[in-house]
């Protein structure tokens, strides 16, 4: 393991202000000589792995700032704080009773131990398992740009079908932030040119010819929040994950569901897909194929072939696409028989 | 009494809980690269990135800039060792640093020492090696393999067995199947990491290391070190876990002893769960072709297995599942082959039952299709093919319980609520299917050396170089003590893990508690006959009574007749404070050369189907329920329910826990597990537990093992049928039964997943 300076900042801005000093125009937030740590569930992992190799880390556990280890529930919503657990969140009751999609997507997650550790901004941000990346003797562009990527035409079972690029399938293998893209949540972030609200669909970036431009942040920029809008009809909601095992595995296809039904007929639906996807996926062209509609196994199976439209398979994913179908198709049947 | 602790029946011994069991759960288990050692330098290796080749150059300068960097061990630093060799004490003969050439995927290049484990660590990837590529081949199917038959390439693996006229009987059978069966690459990944720990004190070598097989290994590392055994010493009282992968040294333990003696201080090189994946052994995939002709009246009368196993290219490992799966039912005849595929991985090895978890998977799996073509129930399909005596030699089996495992097994399941027609059985959106198979695991037993030692207090040292590795072995061992001596398990040490002990056998196999107790019975008879001499002598409290029977009981030389003395008192006359025996014991069968082999590391195995007068075996019968979506076809077992007979069990509760932790492997091998091969570089993948999936908790829903009674004196003095290696044979194919059941699909390629059943 590498040497590397260690800080703890005690407030938002003392962090900003050290990681401003490190951060380089040309350098990509990931790539950065300086990294924020906090649950260190992901960050820690890649560094013994030789796959991030920052030379400071910054601690933000100990950041004064009360909010961000606050779930405050309010009439525009709920806004998280982002060194919330994910265990906390999980538990957190009125999250259960008003969004029930999150909090399935969260205790669906990673291990009790884990979600005891990861703050939710650090999962919202978690880079990605691809077994070629994970492991720095592949090529990767991701990892190192212009190398070429080895999991194209290599075992990519679990890699993506949408969103992908020539340079890079990886996929996006969070759960929460599937919940969040679908109920149009809202990122606050601090940095070097003061805060700003970054709405949840813009946060991350798909791969095009810049896999390792992962999301919109700048190096020195922290989230502090992520607020989701109040949704009285988000109480029909749910988070359907599909993988090999019952628990602790990354899903080989997810679907993020809200809907607001006038009896069996949909007024507004929200879909979003994990699993399958270079970035959290929101099924726009499935959302709007249900609206008006009465939902049935028919109306769902249209949706999924819209949503998987432009889905792109390789040799060892297609299945995916199939799976990713069959998913949502069971999720909106599902949400739409849940008693609320 | 609880499930964890069944009631003994039958010539089954008392659940006692493990003697280690407190330290094991209070983390006072110190495992090998636990143990206290001083002045410590740490080890960290750097391995291959390509698969086929030449390492050209190694750039060190890097590696050597790391502050607190010591030394790099690399090549020609080996020059003056040996070569490891291939066999069951060395895992390859490939001597990853006596030869540029890479042989695999992941093969030893340096290793770095550090004072501390992270700059050690730091050197090791900084580490860069320049090589002359070739293109590798990964596996079946892959350009440049070579096919040998496996028949002569191993001592376990004598011939392929056969018997009648396979192709004519196959020719008239009235019904028939021919089909293709495989199983993926599988790494043992068990939770403790491969270490090793080396430190030199003169020309003494002291290594501690996770090892099945002390005794074999310090024969082994002398011979590479061309030092006298001796001086040897491997120490490895606890082991977090092993399933065969701890059976054979691998090349890194000499680098370590070489590192630590140019260093002049001790050296730990703890491998990296990554690293694991090319410097230890593993599970290869495997094929096999499986034809069954039957009578209408679903009467076997021709059955051929061919399998193909892939190796590396300088070992031929074999596994040969043939010699179980041919003797598995009254076949009337049969025909095995077994092939051998050469490509450029690193050398498979031993993993838990390693010929019967693929080839009895493809059998079981075949069995049930052939059930199904006849329009049979599973169960009486086996019923109506139980032999006799076993179909390639016509000799008896020693004791054969299968039907008695299936009779229990079906009726703790449910069995007669199964609707047999395909995709009947629902359960709201899921689909049920239910599915059964047949385990099987030879009983063997090797030659062992133990120790034992009565002091007048009572107290109780059993020592023998046998492994704990997590099985309770020294549980049975001080069971068997305890038994023999009458005192208290509290009362009893077990001292294993040191080829400083009198030797045992490798833990693998099966055999250890056969071995192991067989060992301990004759040392503890060997004390009973001194105490029962002097009690009966002149003078003596039982003089007189030379007819009796007499047994030890609370510290007592105990008549049947109901008089008795204190062993204390009788030590007394004796003018002793302990008796102390050390025992050696031969299996019937045994050769005269069969101790002294023990001593050199080799032991022979008895038992299975090598003996003259039967064959023997343990059997189990394993039923699985499974629940599939209807709409996205993920799998779940929430049931399953084993049945097994293995002879004397010594402890219901290890017992159990031994062939449930096998049921729950099975159902993983079933639906989790596979090292996944990128074929166009022969390397390995999902080299870590992120990816190699096995069971959680989550998985394991009700889980049930029933032991059967069944009472062999033909086996071994201590009359038990090893049983760790029983539970996880067969458990796949009745998932794979069950899968078919609920869907109609038969899934014929391991591990089952989702996209299989998307179709």
């Amino acid at each position: 393991m590498r040497p590397f300076v260690y800080e703890q900042p005690t407030d938002i801005s003392t962090a900003v202000a050290i990681a401003s000093r490190f951060a380089t125009d040309d350098d990509q937030p990931t790539r950065a000589n300086a990294q924020f740590i906090a649950g260190g569930t992901n960050l820690a992992d890649y560094m013994k792995l030789g796959v991030a190799e920052p030379n400071h880390l910054l601690d933000l556990n100990q950041l004064k700032e009360a909010a961000l280890r606050q779930i405050q529930v309010t009439d525009g919503g709920i806004r998280f704080g982002a060194l919330v657990r994910m265990g906390e969140a999980a538990d957190h009751a009125e999250v259960n009773r008003r969004y029930p999609v999150i909090a399935d997507s969260l205790r669906l997650a990673a291990s009790g131990q884990i979600r005891n550790m990861a703050s939710l901004a650090g999962n919202v941000l978690q880079r990605t398992r691809c077994e070629y990346f994970r492991e720095t003797s592949w090529q990767c562009n991701k990892r190192v740009p212009g190398s070429g990527c080895a999991a194209m035409d290599g075992f990519n079972r679990q890699h993506a079908v949408l969103g992908v690029s020539d340079a890079c399938i990886a996929t996006y293998h969070g759960d929460f932030a599937q919940a969040l893209i679908a109920l149009d949540a809202v990122v606050h972030a601090e940095g070097g040119h003061g805060a700003r609200k970054i709405p949840f669909a813009k946060l991350h970036r798909q791969p095009r010819d810049t896999p390792h431009v992962e999301t919109d942040l700048a190096a020195e920029e922290i989230i502090t929040a992520i607020e989701v809008p109040a949704i009285p009809w988000a109480r029909r909601s749910l988070y359907l994950k599909i993988r090999d095992r019952e628990s602790y595995a990354f899903a080989l296809a997810s679907a993020a569901v809200a809907l607001d039904l006038d009896g069996e007929t949909v007024r507004e639906a929200r879909i979003a897909l994990g699993g399958v996807a270079t970035v959290p996926w929101r099924a726009g062209a499935a959302e709007e194929a249900l609206q008006g509609k009465k939902l049935d196994e028919a109306s769902a199976g249209a949706a999924a072939d819209a949503a998987f439209a432009g889905a792109h398979p390789r040799q060892h994913n297609a299945f995916k696409i199939e799976l990713g179908k069959r998913t949502l198709v069971r999720a909106l049947l599902e949400t739409r028989d849940m008693k609320v | 009494m609880d499930a964890a602790a069944p009631r003994p029946k039958e010539n089954q011994g008392e659940p006692l809980p493990r003697v280690d069991a407190r330290l094991k759960v209070t983390g006072q288990a110190h495992y090998p690269a636990d143990l206290p050692t001083a002045n410590l330098a740490y080890g960290a290796l750097a391995t291959s990135r390509i698969a086929k080749g030449r390492v050209t150059k190694l750039r060190l300068d890097d590696a050597r800039a790391v502050p607190g960097l010591l030394d790099i061990v690399t090549y020609g630093d080996m020059d003056k060792v040996d070569k490891p060799k291939f066999g069951n004490s060395g895992a390859t003969s490939i001597g990853p640093l006596h030869d540029r050439t890479i042989f695999h995927d992941g093969q030893i290049i340096a290793l770095a020492v550090a004072e501390t484990f992270e700059a050690a660590e730091e050197a090791a990837q900084l580490i860069r090696a320049e090589y002359e590529e070739e293109k590798p081949t990964a596996s079946f199917d892959s350009p440049g393999t070579k096919t040998v038959a496996a028949a002569g390439k191993s001592p376990m693996f004598k011939e392929d067995v056969k018997a009648g006229d396979f192709d004519a009987a196959f020719a008239a059978a009235a019904v028939k199947i021919d089909q293709r069966y495989s199983t993926p690459t599988q790494h043992h990944n068990p939770i403790e990491l491969f270490s090793t720990t080396a430190y030199w004190q003169g020309d003494q070598l002291v290594v501690h290391e996770p090892s099945q097989n002390v005794t074999g290994w310090k024969v082994e590392l002398a011979r590479q070190l061309k030092m006298d055994p001796a001086n040897v010493r491997i120490v490895s009282p606890f082991i977090g876990g092993a399933f065969g992968s701890k059976g054979p040294m691998t090349p890194r333990t000499a680098i370590v002893a070489v590192a630590a003696k140019r260093l002049g201080r001790p050296v730990r090189c703890v491998t990296s769960r990554m690293q694991a994946f090319g410097t230890q052994t593993y599970r290869a995939e495997t094929r096999h072709r499986i034809r069954i002709g039957a009578g209408k009246d679903g009467r076997i009368t021709a059955f051929a297995h061919e399998g193909w196993e892939v190796t590396s290219r300088p070992d031929l490992y074999v596994v040969g599942g043939t010699s179980a799966t041919g003797r598995m039912y009254g076949y009337g005849s049969v025909l095995t082959h077994v092939s051998l595929v050469q490509a450029d991985r690193n050398t498979p090895g031993y993993m838990r039952s390693p010929p019967e978890t693929p080839y009895v998977y493809a059998l079981e799996n075949a069995m049930d299709e052939m059930a199904v073509a006849l329009g049979m129930d599973p169960v009486e399909f086996r019923r109506i093919n139980e032999p006799k005596t076993e179909p390639i030699g016509k000799k008896p089996f020693s004791s054969r319980s299968l039907i008695q495992c299936y009779d229990q097994a079906a009726a703790a399941f449910g069995w007669a609520k199964r609707d047999p027609k395909v995709g009947a059985m629902r359960d709201g959106d899921w689909l049920v299917g239910m599915g059964c198979a047949t385990a099987i695991y030879p009983s063997a037993v090797a030659p062992c050396a133990a120790r034992v030692r009565l002091t007048s207090d009572g107290e109780v040292r059993v020592q023998c170089g046998s492994h704990e590795i997590g099985t309770g072995i020294r549980t049975v061992a001080g069971q068997m003590a305890s038994e023999r001596l009458g005192v208290a398990i509290d009362k009893i040490s077990v001292e294993m893990g040191d080829s400083g002990l009198p030797p045992a056998p490798v833990s693998g196999g099966s055999i250890s508690t056969a071995s192991v107790c067989s060992a301990v019975l004759k040392a503890c008879d060997a004390i009973r006959s001194k105490l029962f001499a002097a009690a009966t002598a002149e003078g003596s409290p039982l003089a007189g009574s030379h007819n009796e029977e007499f047994d030890l009981a609370d510290g007592k030389i105990v008549a049947k007749s109901g008089a008795s003395a204190k062993v204390e008192d009788v030590m007394k006359i004796m003018q002793v404070g302990a008796i102390e025996e050390y025992a050696e014991f031969a299996p019937k069968g045994a050769t005269p050369e069969a101790l002294k082999k023990l001593y050199a590391g080799t032991p022979e195995f008895h038992g299975g189907e090598q003996d003259e007068d039967s064959v023997k075996y343990a059997f189990g019968a394993e039923f699985v329920e499974v629940r599939i979506n209807r709409y996205t076809r993920e799998i779940r077992v929430p049931r399953i329910v084993g049945a097994f007979a293995a002879g004397r069990i010594m402890n219901t509760r290890t017992a159990r826990s031994q062939l449930m932790g096998g049921m729950i492997w099975g159902i993983g091998q079933a639906l989790h597990e596979a090292t996944e091969v990128d074929r166009r570089y022969a390397r390995y993948v999902n080299r870590d537990l992120q990816d190699y999936l096995v069971p959680v908790n989550a998985d394991i829903k009700d889980l049930q093992v029933i032991l059967v009674p069944e009472v062999d004196h033909a086996v071994n003095p201590a009359g038990v049928k090893g049983l760790g290696e029983l539970g996880n044979v067969g458990t796949a194919a009745a998932v794979a039964s069950a899968v078919y059941h609920a869907t109609g699909k038969r899934i014929r390629d391991l591990p089952i997943r989702i996209e299989q059943l998307l179709a």
